[in-house]
């Protein structure tokens, strides 16, 4: 068996921010890596430094030292130019906020990413973004727009536009953190569906509900890695079935009580 | 390519938010469609002057009576007229440059009685040449000739409105008028010259031989208003002038330290000062009109700060999965340039219209022209440019971390 290609690689990140006088040590010398088809989540608490990393692993900033290599192409190298076109074709990212483009439909907002492709490897957007979306389940929602469609959806067109430029890595940041539980179930199960079918996952989160269904738990405090364990995750679709069953049958209670009452 | 889809982007979020893009292109529409009207109030008001001049005939230089110097005090332009027909005969015997040359009686208005009724008219004594001079055809019958000039036949050329105002519809030509008592016969009609911008009538007139003009109706002391004189070439107008000069000056036995008692003037001398007068007012409301569309530039940047600041998260958005600052500064700019030609499109829409209107409602002569229109887009599609590239600029340079995180 081949080995399996380094996704991701941090070697001893630092970042500190100076606010005013004082400065800030929000990544104290952080090393991990990600292999390609790993669901990793990365946790800790508020301050803990988990944005700060994600930021820098989404190309959205520089380290203050150490090196971030992504499909080994090392990143914190990279001019500004060359890392918006390296979160374009290597990086999805999906919100918390599902940031989508109001007043666009499902479709347009799908195809953004498309739009600023220097590469051009892929020539019909519109295609592109109806396959992503069908990936997603909402290839009847296309032309809708996202007012029209439910949070779950909605994070679900967002998911869609991280996968249409077949990023090597799909980053979410919090993203059931706006959705109900059964919703949550509903995009845990979608994210561990696409990773069955190879796609890297990244989830920085601070809910133990939404890490039991990653492979591997990555927890920082205080700007450093203090545990990293491979788990067996839950199945999201299952629990998503039991939660389905226990809601209708808690409607069928209710139903009843509701007749008996009257 | 990428700049081809940026204005993709553009064109579609500018559809997508109507009413701020209309607001937005407000300014500019009225700014350029104000500019057109204005310069084309201008220009109609200069094309009308010029007509007018055109009207008064080609090549034409004008002699009217000097200040009569009483003892040394002046008395004022034309306060005694100097001007003879001898003057006249003498231009034209001596003068080289002149090609015809009349003397020009004019009488206050005459007493007409013919056709239908009666009517008061200026009366004007001229020689044959003065319809070449002024370039007035007939429309009916024909101008006096120099026969009858000579023996003071009673003949008369009818203006338009004393036509229409004694025989209506019918052609006078044979019909006999009496012009202050005296019986006369017409002999034509002249064609139309309309008004002037003044509201004067120039048809309100009837010409006859200024021989008769002067022994019939005008009487013995009647005198010479003017002398007109038109030369072969326009080349040819300051050379006469001096020419006529010098001919008068030794008519009238000026010594060398006398002043003229005439005026030699030109066609141009004539209408400079109307000419200048409306040069300046076209300035000063095309300037007013420039004002409004600056004020319409600074209503795109307004709107498009705000724009900038109200759509942080998209732009956010648009980096995060790939966008570059430039290609976030040339969507807002794009965006920018769109609305203001469309802006400037619509405004020269207005202008042409409202230009046309006001010629047809208000009967002002207006001429839009094509300068105006091509300057007018040009200067709108650089007020999107110059009030888009700051704010424009402001969107690239955000961060898109901070950016996302913009409620």
């Amino acid at each position: 068996m081949s080995e399996i290609k380094e996704v991701i690689r941090v070697l001893d990140i630092r970042k500190t921010y100076e606010m005013g006088k004082t400065k800030v040590h929000a990544l104290q010398g952080v090393d991990f890596s990600v292999r390609e088809g790993e669901m990793v989540a990365i946790m800790g608490a508020s301050g803990s430094g988990k944005s700060t990393l994600m930021n820098i692993i989404g190309g959205l900033d520089y380290p203050t030292s150490g090196s971030y290599f992504l499909d080994d192409i090392e990143i914190n190298k990279l001019s500004k130019n060359q890392l918006a076109d390296i979160r374009n074709q290597k990086i999805g990212f999906v919100f918390q906020g599902f940031n989508l483009l109001a007043r666009t439909s499902a479709l347009e907002n799908t195809e953004l990413p498309l739009l600023y492709d220097r590469s051009k490897r892929v020539k019909k957007h519109s295609e592109a973004a109806r396959h992503s979306l069908e990936r997603v389940g909402l290839g009847d929602r296309v032309d809708h727009f996202p007012n029209e469609l439910s949070g779950g959806q909605q994070q679900r067109v967002a998911i869609a536009r991280a996968l249409v430029t077949n990023p090597s890595l799909v980053l979410a940041d919090e993203p059931t953190g706006n959705l109900d539980s059964k919703t949550t179930v509903e995009v845990m199960s979608l994210f561990q569906e696409l990773n069955a079918e190879g796609v890297t996952i990244l989830l920085v989160t601070h809910e133990d509900e939404v890490a039991r269904y990653a492979k591997r738990i990555v927890e920082l405090r205080d700007g450093k890695i203090i545990r990293d364990i491979q788990q067996t995750p839950d199945i999201a679709a299952q629990d998503l079935k039991e939660l389905l069953a226990t809601r209708a049958n808690d409607q069928g209670i209710e139903e009843l009580e509701a007749a008996e009452a009257d | 390519m990428q700049a081809l889809r940026l204005v993709k982007v553009a064109g579609k979020s500018i559809i997508k938010n109507k009413m701020r893009t209309l607001l937005t292109m407000l300014g500019i529409i009225i700014g350029v469609g104000a500019v057109i009207v204005m310069v084309a109030i201008g220009e109609g008001a200069q094309f009308e002057i010029e007509q007018q001049i055109q009207n008064l005939g080609t090549n034409m230089v004008v002699v009217t009576p000097g200040a009569a110097q009483t003892s040394g005090a002046s008395q004022g332009a034309s306060s005694f007229s100097r001007l003879t027909p001898e003057d006249a005969k003498k231009i034209k015997n001596e003068s080289i440059y002149s090609a015809n040359v009349s003397p020009v009686f004019s009488s206050f208005r005459a007493q007409i009685v013919g056709g239908e009724g009666n009517w008061r008219a200026t009366i004007l004594g001229v020689t044959p040449e003065y319809q070449v001079i002024r370039n007035w055809d007939t429309t009916s019958g024909r101008f006096f000739d120099a026969r009858e000039e000579r023996t003071g036949a009673k003949v008369v050329v009818l203006g338009k409105t004393i036509v229409d105002q004694l025989y209506g519809d019918r052609d006078p030509v044979g019909e006999r008028v009496i012009v202050n008592r005296v019986p006369m016969q017409v002999i034509g009609v002249l064609e139309s010259k309309g008004q002037t911008a003044d509201g004067n009538d120039q048809d309100d007139f009837i010409v006859l031989p200024y021989t008769t003009a002067r022994n019939r109706i005008l009487g013995r002391w009647s005198f010479m208003r003017q002398i007109l004189i038109n030369t072969y070439t326009p080349e040819d107008i300051p050379l006469a002038q001096e020419e006529v000069r010098a001919i008068l000056r030794e008519a009238h036995g000026l010594a060398s330290w006398e002043a003229d008692d005439f005026e030699v003037r030109n066609q141009e001398q004539l209408s400079e000062a109307a000419q200048g007068t409306t040069e300046v007012m076209t300035a000063l409301l095309a300037a007013i009109a420039s004002i409004s569309l600056l004020v319409g530039g600074i209503g795109i940047m307004n709107i498009m700060l705000v724009s900038v600041t109200e759509r942080t998260r998209e732009i956010g958005i648009r980096m995060a999965i790939g966008a570059r600052g430039s290609d976030v500064l040339t969507q807002f700019l794009i965006e920018s340039i769109v609305m203001s030609i469309l802006g400037g499109a619509l405004g020269i829409a207005l202008g042409v219209g409202g230009s046309t209107l006001l010629g047809s409602t208000m009967g002002w002569a207006t001429a839009v022209n094509t300068e105006t229109v091509v300057i007018a887009i040009a200067f709108s599609g650089a007020v999107g440019i110059f009030f888009g590239f700051y704010p424009a600029r402001k969107a690239a340079a955000l961060n898109p971390i901070d950016a996302l995180r913009f409620e």
